[in-house]
């Protein structure tokens, strides 16, 4: 405490004037500033510890979502398809549309089974490629056809309606279409043996309705039940199904995700309270002989107490502020890192990061506090 | 001398040792376990990731085009090539038979149930196959875990059948009743809710499919649920264009391609491909997952290693007063700096020791918990795991003892320092 001996003038008069009131400010302020050195580590742990632990809760809570949308690529969850596999209402998809919003992607089917010039049987689908595209990103496909009458053909159909490459000719109920291949499709299913069209083109040419929406509806698992449900009410001429497969593969790999994630993050956050507890102790127990003084001046055990749990509330306040601030950084560089997409900061993760960090701090000042009580100023202060 | 002072330190200030072993402990385990939980996961998710279903499809070579919409097929049903039930237990003598979950045959049949046509779909359930001295179970219950039934699942040597949510619906049968098809009654035991296309179809045991049929042992495709690896650039490539280092290399990884090159080496006459929709994302969703893993364990290990060094620190900044002592009776910095090594070094062995158990236990919980199965931690990892926690602790230590040695005694005794 030798700075003390050497208070310039200005701070001296300053300080007699000052109100009496601020006697307490002024000493946790104090004791702050003159043990800059134990004061900065026991703020480091504390914000490192802050800062972890709000990057792991903002994880957690945000993994979810993002998540969620790595799922999206499998697909539809939802498919709408007409009653005994007839055509849909003209106006369903608008309905889909209206019900949906911006909550999910839907994507109309129509199918048909066309002949090709030597009489064999393929099945032709019309669809809308800008939504496929997005819906299925799983597609294979070496071009999307743009120019009118041209079509994806999937990669064992090739052989069957167009050999060498060139134009075909596919007819339904005596009307004739002739198209080019413009790109083969490939996804390993179904879709391989069929030859898709824009569904403009495949309406002028057979009048056959889209029999079949598939729609990936974004969102939880209640979300997407709320939207069934929706749909369920608003196409009363159609069965709505949920797609199981999807969904519980889902609904199974997230759950074991956030499970892990959960049992890390409460690993985690442990350690760091630890190591806050380890050090901020060390810390209060180092002062023990600015404890003896207050005491040996006057000053009751419940000042000092009160005194102590402030300045550690205190830390913990601007620790957790500062640490919130890091781990916002830490979340959103995993996000971009892992997910390229920034994780979303959420506020509402301060008050608890806020309120762990006093709890903690408090805790790691009344454990040496506690033993101090019991020791005599004059003992301390002697330096044993 | 120097053993006795360690020795003595241990002795006498067991409260402060505790403490810091305890951290060095704590910090070591977190690290151990997520150590464990971040090399296994990846393993782990992809177990998960088979809820999705099969990602392979092995069907004949020469294959006629599907003609089918929403699961009705609209060929004569004996059109096309087969393959033979008799080459399915070969899949389990493949290079990676091990990350095969299990594989489905299917033979679909158009046929007529009370003059209405239904398809009519053959399969295992749950059926024991051999293949040399190993015996496994595979079936729809391992690669179509989203089926479920409402009643029992018929024995894949019964000849009862499932009948599909929405045709038993229109066709007002139950579990229990009889559904009569080519000339045969047969009994349902139950009914079955896939939200697919299986939910219009009659589901039979393989051979009761292959009998309406009329082709005893033909199957018309399998599908294949295999743990695959991301598929990277060298997945893509063509195995027919590789080198024969690169074709060994291509070869033994578990891509998802070279497994269907090698269904397609062990089954006379077929052609395996990925299934896209599944086969492409698996690897999507199982990188972010590994990729999120790997930065929380990162996370994971930076505060076990706060922790430690704070403890340790703290534990060293303690003692200025016996520093001080020994310093005025004539210790040079070595001796002192020495000293506070060898504690700390102990400290950290002891603790790295308990701390791996601890650790591993911790892992095989998690394991347990999560995912009901082991997750083992790599006993080369126990020589890692140590020498990174004397590592820590050395690092930790360092600055406080460098401090502690410059303490100037006459402070340090009067506790001013």
């Amino acid at each position: 405490m030798s700075e003390q001996q050497a208070i310039p003038q200005g701070v001296a008069a300053r300080r007699a004037n000052a109100a009496h009131s601020s006697m307490f400010l002024r000493m946790l302020w104090r004791a702050a500033v003159l043990r800059r050195g134990r004061a900065a580590s026991a703020l480091l742990a504390m914000v490192v510890a802050a800062a972890v632990a709000t990057a792991m809760m903002n994880l957690y809570v945000d993994v979810q979502a993002k998540l969620r949308k790595e799922f999206r690529l499998y697909g539809a969850n939802v498919v709408v398809v007409g009653n005994d596999g007839a055509s849909l209402p003209p106006d369903a998809l608008g309905k889909i549309e209206g019900t949906l919003g911006r909550r999910g992607t839907a994507v109309p089917f129509a199918y048909l089974v066309a002949r090709t010039a030597n009489g064999q049987s393929v099945v032709v689908a019309g669809t809308d490629f800008e939504r496929v595209q997005k819906l299925n990103r799983w597609w294979s496909v070496s071009a999307w056809p743009t120019a009118p009458q041209t079509a994806l053909v999937g990669k064992r159909a090739l052989p069957v309606v167009s050999p060498d490459g060139k134009a075909f000719d596919l007819s339904f109920q005596g009307h004739t279409i002739q198209l080019t291949p413009a790109g083969t499709l490939q996804t390993g299913a179904a879709e391989d043996s069929r030859v898709y069209l824009p569904m403009s083109e495949f309406l002028a040419w057979s009048g056959v309705r889209p029999s079949t929406v598939e729609i990936a509806a974004n969102g939880s698992q209640e979300d997407v039940n709320a939207v069934i449900q929706q749909l369920t009410t608003a196409l009363p001429a159609a069965d709505v199904r949920a797609v199981r497969q999807i969904i519980e593969g889902e609904a199974r790999v997230l759950g074991k995700t956030r499970a892990t994630l959960y049992a890390a993050a409460v690993l985690i956050i442990l350690t760091a309270a630890l190591c806050v507890l380890a050090t901020l102790t060390g810390w209060v127990f180092d002062r023990r002989r600015d404890f003896a003084i207050m005491k040996a001046l006057g000053a009751s055990e419940r000042m000092i107490s009160g005194f102590f749990a402030a300045e550690a509330v205190a830390l913990g306040a601007v620790g957790a502020v500062l640490g919130f601030v890091i781990g916002i950084g830490i979340a959103a560089w995993i996000g971009r890192v892992n997910f390229n997409a920034p994780v979303v900061p959420r506020l509402s993760v301060l008050p608890f990061v806020m309120a762990g960090s006093m709890a903690v701090a408090l805790l790691s000042a009344m454990v040496p506090m506690s033993l101090l009580r019991r020791i005599q100023p004059a003992v301390i202060l002697k330096g044993e | 001398m120097f053993a006795r002072l360690l020795y003595e330190s241990f002795r006498r200030q067991k409260r402060r040792k505790l403490l810091a072993g305890v951290a060095i402990t704590l910090g070591v385990a977190v690290a151990t376990a997520m150590i464990g939980v971040a090399t296994d996961v990846g393993d782990k998710i992809s177990r998960e990731l088979r809820t999705y279903g099969a990602n392979l499809l092995v069907t004949p070579q020469e294959d006629t085009i599907d003609v089918e919409i929403g699961g009705v097929n609209l060929k004569p049903p004996s059109d096309g090539n087969f393959l033979s039930e008799a080459d399915l237990p070969k899949i389990r003598g493949t290079f990676w038979r091990h990350n095969i979950v299990g594989f489905s045959p299917m033979v679909p049949v158009n046929t007529s149930v009370d003059a209405k046509p239904v398809t009519l779909l053959g399969t295992y359930f749950s059926k024991k196959i051999r293949f040399g001295k190993e015996e496994t179970t595979t079936g729809v219950r391992t690669t179509h875990p989203w089926w479920k039934v409402q009643g029992a699942w018929p024995g894949d040597d019964s000849r009862d059948v499932l009948v599909g949510e929405h045709l038993a619906g229109k066709l007002g049968k139950r579990t229990g009743d009889a559904v009569e098809m080519g000339g045969q009654s047969h009994h349902i035991s139950g009914i079955l809710s896939t939200g697919g296309v299986e939910d219009d179809q009659i589901v039979a045991p393989l051979a009761v499919a292959q009998q309406v049929l009329g082709k005893p042992g033909a199957v018309r495709r399998i599908y294949v649920s295999a743990m695959t690896k991301p598929e990277d650039a060298l997945a893509r490539r063509d195995p027919k264009t590789m080198n024969p280092e690169l074709f060994d290399r291509w070869y033994c990884s578990p891509y998802v391609q070279s497994i269907a090159f090698q269904l397609q080496e062990a089954i006379p006459h077929s052609h395996a491909e990925q299934i896209r929709q599944v086969a492409q994302n698996e690897g999507t969703v199982l990188s972010r997952i590994k990729g999120l893993m790997l930065l929380v364990t990162l996370a994971a290990l930076f505060a076990s290693a706060l922790a430690v060094s704070a403890a340790m620190a703290t534990a060293i900044f303690e003692r200025r007063q016996e520093v001080g002592l020994m310093k005025a009776l004539g210790a040079g910095k070595v001796a002192v700096a020495a000293l506070f090594f060898a504690e700390s070094t102990l400290l950290a062995i002891l603790g790295g020791v308990a701390g791996f158990f601890a650790g591993s236990l911790l892992a095989h919980r998690i394991g347990r918990s999560i995912f009901d199965s082991q997750i083992t931690i790599q006993p080369v990892l126990f020589p890692v795991i140590l020498a990174i926690a004397v590592m820590v602790t050395f690092a930790g230590s360092a600055a406080a003892i460098r401090r502690a040695v410059q303490f100037d005694p006459v402070f340090a005794l009067r506790g001013d320092a």
